[in-house]
């Protein structure tokens, strides 16, 4: 039962009484317990809680209380989001023990909503990666080809959805982490305009291109976790003070004769021909619907890479530096016999190497390794030349967005150059890996809002993901024209074979 | 001054002022001082994964005044950058900072000695910018086993650092730049400065220029630290350069040719000692924090702080000269003391109608009761008016200065008001006729000491002025003098 209906329409079951908050949360359960030892989605899973939960939501539900917008559905959330006194770990080795002593923002928001948390998905450490093969603990197999990988790093995010273990998802997206995943797994992913939705709570990986983002198999399920998730938050100095909207309703409303730029360097070098055919068969489906397509040149897009790769791992290597070992987290501490003189330099000794044995063994490869880049990128003699030189790059990037969207509404073209990959495939070729983020980069650096949606099926059988981009804060855009594609299309409603 | 020395001190100083509010810099944990360890934390202070901070206006509004009250050129825009770093007391690996868009450039503040050992001169000051305070490491080294131990109540606190220029030339100029500072702080109402609970923190850059056949020579320069009182800067400041001339007789080093040193002084053995540097690199790698957004700084905010300000120490010292004729020394003395005490000189002046008066009862009197305890003005049991009425039949002649003296002092010690006091001494005030007659009965009583004076032993008259007080101790001296020696020549 549990696969064939939406969120929305599960909402509207529990209000008729036809389902019960509880019989929902089992429901989930089950579907985890019957393929999460394969999809291996979830880190933590809280079946007593969630029951508990789903309980209240139930009984407040027969008392006639006013009840939230997803009150009695079942949610997973990416382990980088705050859990008070819950297992916290962002996928790293450093933080398996951490339970954080407050709630992120917006697990307020969906608590407040009635949303039932039933656990933590998988992630690449500390958000870093595009396959979920860097969390410190196990890879999230895709549900559609076991020995594929879901992508990255909300790749639990991703697979628990494709294998119909939650109908609603938080991921996170710096690079294009909720939009390769969803992708990559066949579910619709969406990246919000920088600052609609608070990082208080979102443990920080680059701050300045962090954004919290809703995942679902419908654009319709996607509009109504946003409508929960977004809003201002005074806690975050960089969270919008721009009102909110009802997402999801009046996503049907006609969207006139939209210009919709098709942006000609994602089509250019390196894009699978599978995928290149199936976005251009989805751009018919959009001109069908009555949209105008535009050709757009993005002309900095080919330096979109080296400039993320620049401005992250420099504020990666910054946000990362409060993992010393010192005041929670893992901690190697290779104490010395005491008394041999000289305590002063003894005890300075010991500070660094307390620092260097809980670091090395506290996080993976990735973040190291961007951690030596950012640190090395921000040093005296090199910043200039290395991250001042991408924050310039970052201004030209967002002037092409500017120039493009006066002359186009929303900005469409591939999610991802290829389909998921081999587990392995692409560990040992960092760059390879790098240049997954080609298309979805260009959204972060400039902060608007980007959704990934199902539009096809390549020879293997793998989803292929569709981007589409809009100004900022015209999420609703993106919604109605996603919602509307999907009236017309049924990529979305097909199911891996698990 | 010791101006005998064959050399030039250059000195610059960095202080540290923590700035009055009642929540810290990017989070609302309280800045009391005093508190268990540990107490005064949140996620944002403690730098837990994910949490944010956000920037505390108040705090930014006293650093903004301060900035205008120095004459500072202000930027319309500022923004904060991290300062990376590791050290336990640092819980995120960065502090927030300032670096090349600091709140305040380009400002001075002026200096002046009232005995005259300096010319008043302007001591500029390069920038000034906020940063939050690190935690505070505990070391236990009892029992040979070095036990570290960090409190995070300070982590966070608003610190407003201000750099000067090396404008100042001599130890004495550093403590009355640090006094005049710390008074216009006060004056402010930004800091408390109060250096035993680290308010206040200043750390000096100090070399000599040494004329030689060569040409003028420059001593490496010296980051003097742990200086715990104005008068251990003046100490420590007095010692390093006398060492540095030392040292550079043993061995010639230069700025040139030896880097910089950092130097603690040891306050019991009177002495600056070489610190290890810290093991850190000192490439802090800053750059803007993408947390925080960048603070405009609109023309009329900055208007309204100048409006708001008030007299500041250096303004006031000269309307109190000009206004109530008081002499340079005295305005000064006043002026230290804070906006308090000189509120209640006024009050007191205006209303006794003899400023002078007013002020040299205040130096001596009131001053010498603040200091023996340690209390403000605002504790001083007698009020404005009721010095200014003592003070006002002084000036009549109804008191006697002496008789006066005790009166306050009774007022201080059992908190009378001005009648009771005087009432409680017996003083009444002596009619000129009561006087002419107690002056007639001594002298007729005293034939023997009238023959002296008309003898032209003048002096001997002061006898029958002990008797009179004697008789009656609320008589004046001079009149009683006066009238005697008149009623001698009269009877001759």
């Amino acid at each position: 039962m549990w696969q064939e209906r939406s969120a929305i329409e599960w909402l509207r079951w529990l209000a008729e009484g036809r389902v019960s908050a509880v019989e929902l949360v089992d429901a989930a359960f089950q579907a985890i317990e019957r393929t999460d030892s394969r999809v291996r989605a979830f880190l933590h899973l809280r079946p007593e809680q969630a029951r508990v939960e789903a309980r209240s939501i139930d009984e407040r539900r027969r008392r006639g209380e006013e009840l939230g917008l997803l009150a009695g559905l079942p949610i997973a959330v990416k382990d980088v989001l705050c859990v008070r006194g819950e297992p916290t770990t962002c996928g790293s080795r450093m933080l398996a023990e951490f339970r954080p002593p407050y709630d992120a923002t917006v697990i307020e928001r969906l608590r407040a909503a009635g949303a039932v948390l039933v656990g933590k998905t998988n992630l690449d450490e500390f958000a870093m990666g595009s396959s979920t093969e860097n969390s410190a603990f196990f890879p999230t197999r895709n549900p559609w080809d076991l020995s594929r990988v879901p992508g990255g790093s909300s790749g639990g995010a991703a697979a628990c959805l494709a294998a119909g273990q939650v109908p609603l998802s938080v991921g996170t997206d710096t690079g294009g982490s909720i939009r390769q995943p969803a992708a990559f797994c066949g579910v619709v992913g969406l990246k919000p305009t920088y600052g609609r939705v608070s990082r208080y709570g979102l443990v920080a990986y680059a701050s300045s291109l962090d954004q919290v983002g809703p995942m679902a198999r419908t654009a319709e399920d996607v509009a109504l976790l946003l409508s929960v998730l977004a809003g201002h938050d005074p806690r975050d100095s960089t969270s919008a003070p721009v009102a909110a909207e009802a997402y999801h309703q009046g996503l049907d409303a006609p969207l006139g004769r939209l210009r919709i730029g098709v942006i000609r360097e994602h089509f250019e070098s390196g894009l699978s021909p599978s995928i290149a055919g199936a976005v251009r068969q989805a751009l018919d489906v959009l001109a069908q619907m009555g949209a105008e397509l535009v050709e757009v040149t993005m002309p900095h897009s080919p330096y979109a890479i080296a400039a993320y790769y620049l401005v992250a791992p420099c504020e990666a290597s910054s946000n990362l530096a409060r993992y010393d070992g010192m005041h929670y987290g893992l901690r190697c501490d290779e104490s010395l016999p005491a008394g041999d003189g000289n305590e002063g330099r003894q005890d300075a000794s010991r500070l660094v190497r307390v620092y260097r044995a809980s670091r090395s063994q506290g996080f993976g490869l990735e973040v190291k390794r961007r951690i030596m880049l950012g640190t090395f990128a921000l040093s005296a003699g090199y910043q200039d030349r290395y991250y001042v030189k991408a924050l310039r790059v970052r201004r030209l990037i967002r002037a092409d967005y500017e120039r493009a969207f006066e002359r186009v509404d929303v900005l469409a073209g591939p999610t991802t150059p290829s389909t998921a990959f081999r587990f392995g495939e692409k560990l040992a070729d960092p760059l390879a890996m790098y240049l997954e983020d080609l298309f979805t980069v260009g959204a972060n650096l400039a902060g608007v809002p980007a959704l990934s949606l199902p539009c096809g099926f390549d020879e293997n059988g793998l989803p292929i993901g569709l981007q589409l981009q809009a100004p900022w804060f015209r999420e609703k855009r993106l919604l109605q024209l996603a919602h509307q594609f999907q009236q017309r299309t049924d990529w979305h409603k097909r199911r891996p074979a698990l | 001054m010791s101006q005998a020395v064959p050399y030039t001190i250059v000195i610059g100083l960095e202080v540290h002022v923590q700035l009055l509010t009642r929540t810290k810099l990017f989070c609302r944990c309280p800045t009391t001082f005093g508190a268990p360890p540990n107490t005064q934390t949140c996620p944002v202070c403690l730098g837990l994964p994910g949490a944010l901070p956000v920037m505390n206006r108040r705090a930014f509004e006293l650093a903004l005044r301060t900035a205008v009250a120095l004459q500072c050129r202000i930027p319309p825009r500022t923004k904060w950058d991290r300062k990376n770093y590791f050290y336990p007391d640092l819980p995120k690996g960065y502090q927030i900072s300032q670096y090349d868009l600091p709140l305040a450039t380009n400002g001075y503040l002026e200096i002046a000695d009232p005995a005259g050992r300096f010319a008043p001169k302007p001591i500029r000051i390069r920038r000034a910018h906020l940063e939050e305070d690190a935690g505070k490491s505990l070391h236990d080294e009892a029992a040979g086993v070095a036990d570290s131990r960090i409190d995070l109540n300070r982590a966070g606190t608003p610190l407003l650092e201000i750099v000067t220029e090396p404008d100042i030339r001599s130890p004495l100029e550093a403590k009355t730049f640090l006094s005049e500072l710390k008074l216009l702080l006060l004056y402010l109402e930004v800091s408390d400065c109060n250096m035993q609970e680290g308010s206040l923190r200043v750390d000096a850059n100090i070399n000599i220029h040494i004329p030689t056949a060569s040409g003028m020579v420059a001593t490496p320069i010296v980051e003097v630290k742990n200086m715990n009182s104005f008068r251990a800067v003046e100490r420590a400041l007095q010692y390093e350069a006398e060492r540095q001339y030392v040292e550079w007789q043993a061995t010639g080093l230069t700025k040139e040719n030896a880097p910089k040193q950092t130097r603690g002084w040891d306050d019991q053995a009177e002495v600056t000692v070489a610190q290890r540097r810290k093991e850190e690199s000192s490439d802090y790698r800053y750059f803007p924090d993408p947390d925080l957004a960048e603070v405009t700084i609109p023309a009329h905010q900055i208007e309204r702080l100048r409006d708001e300000m008030g007299e500041l120490p250096g303004a006031l010292r000269k309307r109190l000269e000009q206004q109530y004729g008081l002499d340079a020394y005295a305005s000064d003395v006043l002026v230290n003391q804070g906006k308090a005490v000189v509120a209640y000189f006024e009050q007191v002046a205006r209303q006794c109608g003899d400023a002078r008066r007013a002020a040299n009862w205040i130096q001596q009197d009131v001053l010498r009761v603040l200091n023996e305890r340690h209390i403000g003005i605002e504790q001083y049991p007698v009020a404005a008016d009721e010095l200014a009425e003592l003070l006002r039949q002084v000036g009549d002649g109804q008191l006697i200065t002496s008789r006066a003296r005790e009166v306050l002092e009774r007022m201080v010690q059992r908190g009378e008001k001005l009648e009771q006091a005087i009432a409680a001494l017996g003083i009444q005030s002596v009619s000129s006729n009561q006087l002419r007659e107690l002056c007639r009965q001594l002298v007729e009583a005293n034939p023997r000491i009238a023959a002296d004076v008309r003898a032209g032993k003048r002096q001997a008259v002061g006898a029958l002025v002990g008797q009179a007080k004697k008789r009656n101790p609320n008589v004046n001296p001079a009149e009683v003098q006066r009238i005697c020696l008149e009623l001698i020549e009269q009877s001759e």
